[in-house]
């Protein structure tokens, strides 16, 4: 069963924010890394890289397909988890604990428009 | 509508993630790719390819109608022997690949993919006038299960009670109506077995119950197949692919008499094919996937076929058809993967050496 981290907010793509001050930190949902099953690769931006909310960021590979990441705010990109790099299976471990890019949020009105825990979750089941 | 197989039930109840293939609605994993690609690799897996398509030709010109439409050659073969080989167009474009099995004098059993049945029996059926033969088209009566990896002679023979240690690679016999080869798709030793939905059910669950054989499905099938170099119809091999530009010569018998096909593969291969089918290894760990450009310098020469990240070698690799000038071993070409470029190298399309029981 997937786990639900409460105090995050969440896209319908399954990407989730973390929000700390000005800035955000990206990841995929627990739901979203089982529904992958084993990750083998993650494809992140770089550093200064702007990213758009509603736009593909990068991508993240299970062995049989590849899915898009789709940023669910806007900002600049100021750190990617190079861990992710070597060990893409820590996805798998917890997604929550391992965000995979940190951005400067441009517009804070954005989260607006995100999901909180409790219609995330009734997103997933329906 | 896909149709379900005889053992649709089982995969349900066992949780498996069942997607169309072919027709059907098959099993894609139970657990995950990685466990069961890695369970065939070192133990025993069993897979339901009940999807298969099976076709038995009989009469007193059924060799002549196999040679006819089949690049191999049966032609003196003995009664339980196995070859691999491809029904062609006129224009060698690639009809589809499949098993023929000599099950007596003039008594062949084809084993063809799912997603061709219908225009292969067709096609089938277009090339037999003149020919005194029997096609039965027998796929809605067979199930098959494919037993595979190291342990599978030891599981068939123990948990199925099925004699096969004496089964040569590529050789069949029967036990009752049960049909029973030395065959597999993935690289590893391992069995075929063609039987009825009651008797493939019942092996069915004597494998599961055992222990020692574990479901697979069609996701690791894929990634065993492919890291050995076997071509999948619709990837490697199609009616624009041919078995010359797919690398597949060995399979087809230039020096036959005569078989569908056969003037334009020789043309083929005296003359050369405009697009060949390579192996490429990239430097980095992105995944190629089928669809992807293969790209020279900028230009685009190419396209890749199928790639994963190669589980038993890890490393990110493809298969790919590309102009034939980039097509030599050591090329530098790369891969477009989303926005960026990739580097890779041609390279021999084995990314995993078989382990065949001979």
């Amino acid at each position: 069963m997937a786990n639900f981290e409460a105090g995050l907010y969440y896209s319908e793509s399954h990407e989730y924010v973390r929000v700390e001050g000005e800035f955000g930190y990206i990841g995929i949902s627990d739901y979203a890394q089982h529904a992958l099953g084993n990750v083998v690769y993650v494809d992140m931006p770089e550093v200064d890289d702007e990213v758009t909310a509603g736009e593909e960021f990068g991508a993240v590979e299970s062995v049989k397909a590849a899915s898009d990441l789709i940023a669910p705010v806007s900002g600049t990109v100021v750190e990617v988890n190079e861990a992710l790099e070597d060990e893409p299976e820590l996805l798998n471990k917890d997604a929550f604990a391992n965000w995979i890019i940190k951005v400067q949020l441009s517009d804070l009105s954005e989260l607006d428009a995100l999901m909180d825990v409790e219609a995330y979750k009734a997103h997933c089941e329906a | 509508m896909e149709k379900k197989t005889c053992l649709y039930d089982r995969h349900v109840a066992l949780g498996a993630l069942m997607s169309p293939f072919g027709g059907f609605i098959m099993p894609i994993q139970y657990t995950n790719i990685t466990d069961e690609h890695n369970a065939v690799r070192q133990h025993c897996g069993v897979f339901d390819v009940s999807h298969m398509g099976e076709v038995r030709v009989t009469g007193p010109d059924a060799e002549r109608y196999v040679q006819h439409i089949f690049t191999n050659d049966v032609a003196g073969a003995l009664i339980g022997q196995i070859y691999y080989g491809m029904m062609c167009y006129p224009d060698g474009g690639t009809v589809d690949d499949l098993l023929v099995y000599k099950m007596g004098e003039n008594d062949f059993f084809l084993v063809i993919n799912a997603a061709n049945i219908d225009k292969d029996v067709a096609w089938m059926n277009e090339q037999k006038a003149g020919f005194d033969i029997v096609l039965d088209h027998q796929s809605d009566y067979y199930g098959q299960l494919a037993v595979q990896g190291p342990e599978a002679e030891a599981v068939v023979e123990e948990v199925l009670g099925l004699p096969c240690a004496e089964l040569t690679f590529y050789t069949v016999k029967t036990i009752g109506d049960v049909i029973i080869s030395r065959t597999g798709y993935t690289g590893e030793d391992g069995f075929e077995i063609y039987g009825f939905h009651e008797f493939i059910q019942e092996c069915w669950d004597k494998l599961i119950e055992s222990g020692r054989c574990k479901p697979c499905g069609l996701g690791c099938r894929d990634t065993l197949r492919f890291e050995v170099g076997l071509p999948l119809y619709g990837d490697e091999l199609s009616a624009d692919i041919s078995p010359v530009m797919a690398g597949l010569s060995i399979f087809v018998k230039l020096d036959k008499a005569e078989f569908i096909g056969k003037e334009a593969l020789a043309a083929q291969k005296a003359n050369g094919v405009p697009q060949k089918l390579v192996g490429i290894e990239l430097a980095d760990k992105a995944i190629p996937r089928h669809g992807y450009a293969v790209l020279k310098d900028g230009e685009v020469v190419g396209e890749v076929t199928t790639g994963y990240h190669c589980l038993s070698v890890d490393k990110s690799v493809c298969m790919a058809l590309v102009k034939t000038e980039y097509a030599k071993l050591g090329t530098e070409l790369e891969v477009q993967i989303r926005k960026k470029t990739f580097p890779g190298v041609v390279v021999k399309k084995k990314f995993y050496d078989k382990h065949y029981k001979k």
